[in-house]
C-alpha cells in the first residue's frame, strides 16, 4: 500500500492505495465519484475520461499512482458554482445529447477537453476528437451537435433526429 | 491485473537501478501495458514509471539537424511541436485518440513494436536513432520482428532522433475499431534516397519494402510503383483483412503516401 494525494475538483483527497489501483477505481470506489463511468475498462470507449493536470486521460488506463500531486477533474466538478448545469452540460440537455446517459460523463469531459483547445469546432473537428468515446445508443448526431452548440455555434439549421 | 510495487523515479539512473528488480519493468504512458496488465498477459512484480524523468520530457534540434525527441514524451506533445518534420507531428496527431496521445509515449511504442503501430514505421523510414542510457542503436538494427527489440531487460529509451527528410509522409489504413493501422505506409526522401517502410502488415512487424525504395530512388512518383507488389506469404491473415488484401493495401498505401509527399 502506499499514499497517494491529488486534488480532485479543487478539493484535496488522499488514500492508501495498491500500486494497480487505477485512478478510475480511486475515484470510484475510494472517493466514490461515481459519476466517471466504466464501460469497457480497455480504453476503447471513453466513458471514464477525466481531466489530470488540465488534459483527457482515461482514467481506467492510468493508475492512480500516476496522479499523486496531479490536478484531476471529473464531471462532478462541471456545474457552475450555483449548482447549475454548465454551458455544455445545458447544450447535452437542450439538444438531447444523450439517451441512456452512460457515456455522457466522458462526452462531456472530452468536449470540455476539446472546447478548450479549439473554442469553434467545426463538425468535422468534433467528431475527430470524439473518436474515442463510443455511445452505444449510436447518438452521436445530438452529441456533436450539442458541443457546436456549447460552443455558441448557431445549430438551428442541423436538423434534429 | 495482479498487484505490483509502483516506482516512480525522477532521474535515468534511479531508473535503471530500479530495473534491476526482478521481474521489472518499465512503464511509459501504459495505454498498451496497463491493458497488457489486466488480461495478465504481463504481470511484473515492480513497475517503474518513466513520466517523473524531466530529462525524458520534449523535443529539440540536434547539432546534426535531426530532431531529438525524449523517450517519455506523449505523442500529443510530438503533434503539436514536431513543427519541423510535418509528417512526423501528423503521424503522431493520428494515433489512438486524444487521450491515448494524451499518455502514450514515443519510447513505449517503440520499445512494445506493436507490429501495427504508427511509431515503428516513421522510425525505420526516416532512418531514426534510437538512443538508450546505455548506447545508439540504429532503426534498421533495433526493429526485430512482431513485439521483438534489440534492447536488453531493463534497458530505457531516452531519445529517438529523426534525420529530417526533404519529402514524406505516413499513410494509414484504418482499422476502425482499434484504431491501430490494418496497413500503414511512411515514406520519407532523403537527398541519398528514399527508404519506405510499412507496418501493420506483416507477421514480422514493421519492414522496409527495398524493391519500392530502389524504384522511389529513381523517380519520386506514384507512378514509378506501377506493376510493383509484395508476396502474401509473410503477410498477417486475420477478419479485418486476408494476408492478399494486406499486401495490395501495401502498393496501394505507398502510392497515396509518395502523392501526398510531392
Amino acid at each position: 500500500m502506499a499514499q497517494v494525494s491529488m486534488t480532485v475538483n479543487g478539493k484535496s483527497a488522499s488514500g492508501e492505495i495498491d500500486g494497480r489501483t487505477l485512478l478510475s477505481s480511486f475515484l470510484r470506489d475510494d472517493l466514490k465519484l461515481t459519476g466517471t463511468h466504466v464501460g469497457c475498462d480497455t480504453s476503447q470507449c471513453g466513458a471514464c475520461l477525466v481531466h489530470v493536470d488540465g488534459v483527457a486521460v482515461k482514467s481506467c488506463t492510468m493508475l492512480a499512482a500516476e496522479a499523486d500531486g496531479a490536478e484531476v477533474d471529473t464531471i462532478e466538478g462541471q456545474a457552475n458554482a450555483d449548482g447549475s448545469l454548465n454551458v455544455i452540460q445545458q447544450a447535452f440537455q437542450d439538444h438531447h445529447g444523450l439517451q441512456c446517459g452512460f457515456c455522457t460523463p466522458g462526452m462531456v469531459m472530452s468536449a470540455a477537453a476539446l472546447l478548450k483547445e479549439n473554442a469553434n469546432p467545426s463538425e468535422s473537428e468534433v467528431r475527430s476528437y470524439l473518436e474515442g468515446n463510443i455511445c452505444r445508443c449510436t447518438g452521436y448526431h445530438n452529441i456533436v451537435k450539442a458541443i457546436m452548440a456549447a460552443s455558441g455555434q448557431d445549430v438551428s439549421s442541423i436538423a434534429a433526429e | 491485473m495482479y498487484n505490483f510495487e509502483f516506482q516512480k523515479p525522477d532521474t535515468i539512473s534511479d531508473a535503471v537501478a530500479a530495473l534491476g528488480a526482478e521481474d521489472a519493468q518499465a512503464l511509459g504512458g501504459g495505454q498498451t501495458l496497463l491493458p497488457t496488465m489486466k488480461q495478465r498477459l504481463a504481470s511484473p512484480k515492480v513497475l517503474v514509471s518513466l513520466k517523473g524523468i524531466a530529462e525524458l520530457q520534449g523535443l529539440c534540434m540536434g547539432d546534426d539537424g535531426s530532431m531529438c525527441i525524449g523517450g517519455a514524451t506523449n505523442h500529443a506533445t510530438v503533434a503539436v511541436e514536431a513543427t519541423s518534420y510535418p509528417a512526423l507531428a501528423a503521424t503522431a496527431a493520428h494515433i489512438g485518440d486524444p487521450a491515448v496521445r494524451n499518455r502514450g509515449t514515443i519510447g513505449g511504442s517503440l520499445a512494445n513494436n506493436d507490429p501495427s503501430a504508427c511509431y515503428p514505421a516513421a522510425a525505420l523510414a526516416s532512418g531514426a536513432t534510437i538512443v538508450s542510457n546505455s548506447r545508439e542503436i540504429l532503426a534498421d538494427d533495433f526493429f526485430q520482428g512482431m513485439f521483438t527489440t534489440a534492447l536488453e531487460e531493463g534497458e530505457i529509451i531516452t531519445e529517438v532522433r529523426f534525420p529530417i527528410p526533404e519529402k514524406a509522409n505516413y499513410q494509414k489504413f484504418l482499422q476502425p475499431a482499434s484504431r491501430f493501422a490494418l496497413v500503414g505506409v511512411f515514406v520519407a526522401k532523403f537527398a541519398d534516397g528514399v527508404r519506405v517502410a510499412i507496418t501493420g502488415a506483416s507477421n514480422d512487424g514493421v519492414f522496409r519494402w527495398g524493391e519500392a525504395e530502389e524504384t522511389l530512388s529513381t523517380n519520386f512518383s506514384p507512378d514509378a510503383l506501377q506493376g510493383l507488389s509484395l508476396s502474401d506469404s509473410d503477410m498477417i491473415a486475420d477478419l479485418h483483412g486476408t494476408a492478399a488484401y494486406r499486401a495490395h493495401l501495401c502498393s496501394v498505401m505507398t502510392k497515396r503516401a509518395v502523392m501526398a509527399a510531392n
